[in-house]
This record gives structure tokens, sequence and C-alpha cells, in this order.
């Protein structure tokens, strides 16, 4: 398999997943806190989780980055695959100052800075 | 009013099984997927072979499984903690991980791979530690 096709499944798990998991957190926000932790309850907050138009939206785009996850450990280790994801970091803050207005502020860019370090290492380093 | 105590020991109890589930359930798909073979796939009857190896990868269902365990958790942590707030706890999960993906799958990690991981480890939790909200509440 080809490095193009590894990266696009890459870039998948990150993009998908972190839009993903941004639109399961705004539909659980609308549902409030959950306090009561008896099974029958929490089956009461997933059956109101679902009836959310965003938290399909999100599950639809953490599918994807699953099975972008299962081809992509098909080919390389896990110990390699899941430290590269830590990339939704940075994809998290570019897309919130650019999509979401947000203002990203500097000891965060450190922080993303730090990450993006942190996969060329994994990527020099690997085998 | 909620005691403080009590919102961070059920946050804490949430983000401890976020950080096992979560690697335990990555590393379980792993083996799994490795087990299933080259999925490189030319033609429909192929694509439908790999399917039933998938689905029928006991690996496979236990990952999946673990990994329900930790989208729970994670959906009902967002309830009422901060997405900015639970994403660093994510730091340790690389570091689980690979730890895992070390002595149960026996990957080989090379120094500069584990220092990339401790790097970016250390970026998670410098993200994490910013202020949570930079727009205004509705």
């Amino acid at each position: 398999m080809s490095l193009g096709w590894e990266a696009v499944l890459l870039l998948l798990i990150v993009v998908a997943g972190t839009s993903g998991e941004l639109c399961v957190t705004r539909a659980m926000k609308t549902i409030g806190e959950v306090k009561d932790f008896r099974p029958a309850s929490l089956v009461r907050v997933l059956i109101r989780a679902v009836q959310v138009p965003w938290m399909w939206l999100g599950i639809t785009l953490m599918a994807v980055a699953f099975f972008a996850l299962l081809g992509a450990l098909s080919i390389e280790n896990v110990s390699f695959v899941v430290p590269v994801t830590a990339l939704s970091y940075a994809a998290g803050a570019f897309g919130g100052e650019i999509f979401l207005g947000e203002r990203v502020s500097r000891r965060r860019w450190v922080g993303v800075a730090l990450v993006c370090v942190g996969v060329t290492l994994v990527f020099i380093g690997r085998k | 009013m909620k005691s403080f105590s009590e919102l961070h020991l059920k946050t804490y109890i949430l983000i401890f099984f976020i950080v096992i589930f979560a690697p335990t359930g990555n590393v379980l798909l792993s083996k799994g997927m490795k087990t299933v073979g080259d999925v490189a796939i030319h033609s429909p009857t192929e694509f439908f072979q790999l399917a039933v190896r998938v689905l029928t990868s006991p690996f496979i269902w236990l990952g999946i499984g673990f990994l329900l365990l930790f989208f729970v958790s994670y959906l009902l942590v967002l309830s009422w903690a901060d997405y900015s707030f639970v994403q660093p706890a994510s730091a340790s999960s690389f570091a689980v991980v690979a730890l895992l993906g070390h002595f149960a799958l026996k990957e080989p990690i090379s120094p500069t791979h584990w220092l990339g991981i401790i790097v970016i480890s250390l970026g998670v939790l410098t993200v994490g530690n910013t202020h949570p909200r930079t727009t205004e509440q509705k």
C-alpha cells in the first residue's frame, strides 16, 4: 500500500475525528449535566442524545474516522498510528481560530507546536 | 449547588476510565487488523471477503466493546465538564497506548519514537492548561 494512501487515512482520522468530537460535545451540552448514573436513567440520556441532530453528524464523522483507523492499523503499528492522531490538537486550534472565531492563546499554540514536534519525532523514529 | 468535591470525584473517575478504555480498545483493534491481513481491495468480492474477515475477528469486537465503553464514559463526562478540561486527560493515553503496544503486541519502539510520544504528551498537557472559553456565552 502506498505512502499516499496511508497519509489519506491518517488525515481522515485527524480531521473527521476532531469534527465528530466537536459535534458530539455540542449535542451533549444541549442535554445538560448527567446527574443520575442508574442504568435506566443512562438509557434515557442515550435516547435523548440520539434525538439531537448534532449527535448524528458527530457519530457519522466519528464512524468515518473509525474505518480510517482500522485501515491505518492494518498497515501500521498502533504505537505509531495513535500518537500521530495527536495532530487533531493542531487541527482543533486552527479550526477553532479560522472557523469558529475562537482566540487561540499563545500558550495553546506552544502546546500545538510541541505536539507537532513530537509527531515529527515519532515519524523519524519509527522502526 | 453541587459540591465541588463530588463533581471532581466523578469527573476524575470517568477520566480514568477514558484513559484506560481507549488505548486498550485501539490495541485490540490493531491486533485484530494485523490478523485480518492485507486490506488491498481490487474487486467487490475482495471487499466482501475483507468485511467478513474483519467482522468475524474476536479481537475487533472486543476492541469495539472497549471503545464503546470509552465512548459512553466520554459522553457522560462531556455532559458537565468542558471539552478543554477533558481533552488534556488524553495526554496520558498516548503513553498508555505506546506501553500496551510495546509490551502486549511486541511493537519495536525506538528511543526517538519514545521521545516523540513524551513531547506529544507534554504538548497535549500544555494545550489543555489554557482557558477553556474564549467565545461569548449565549
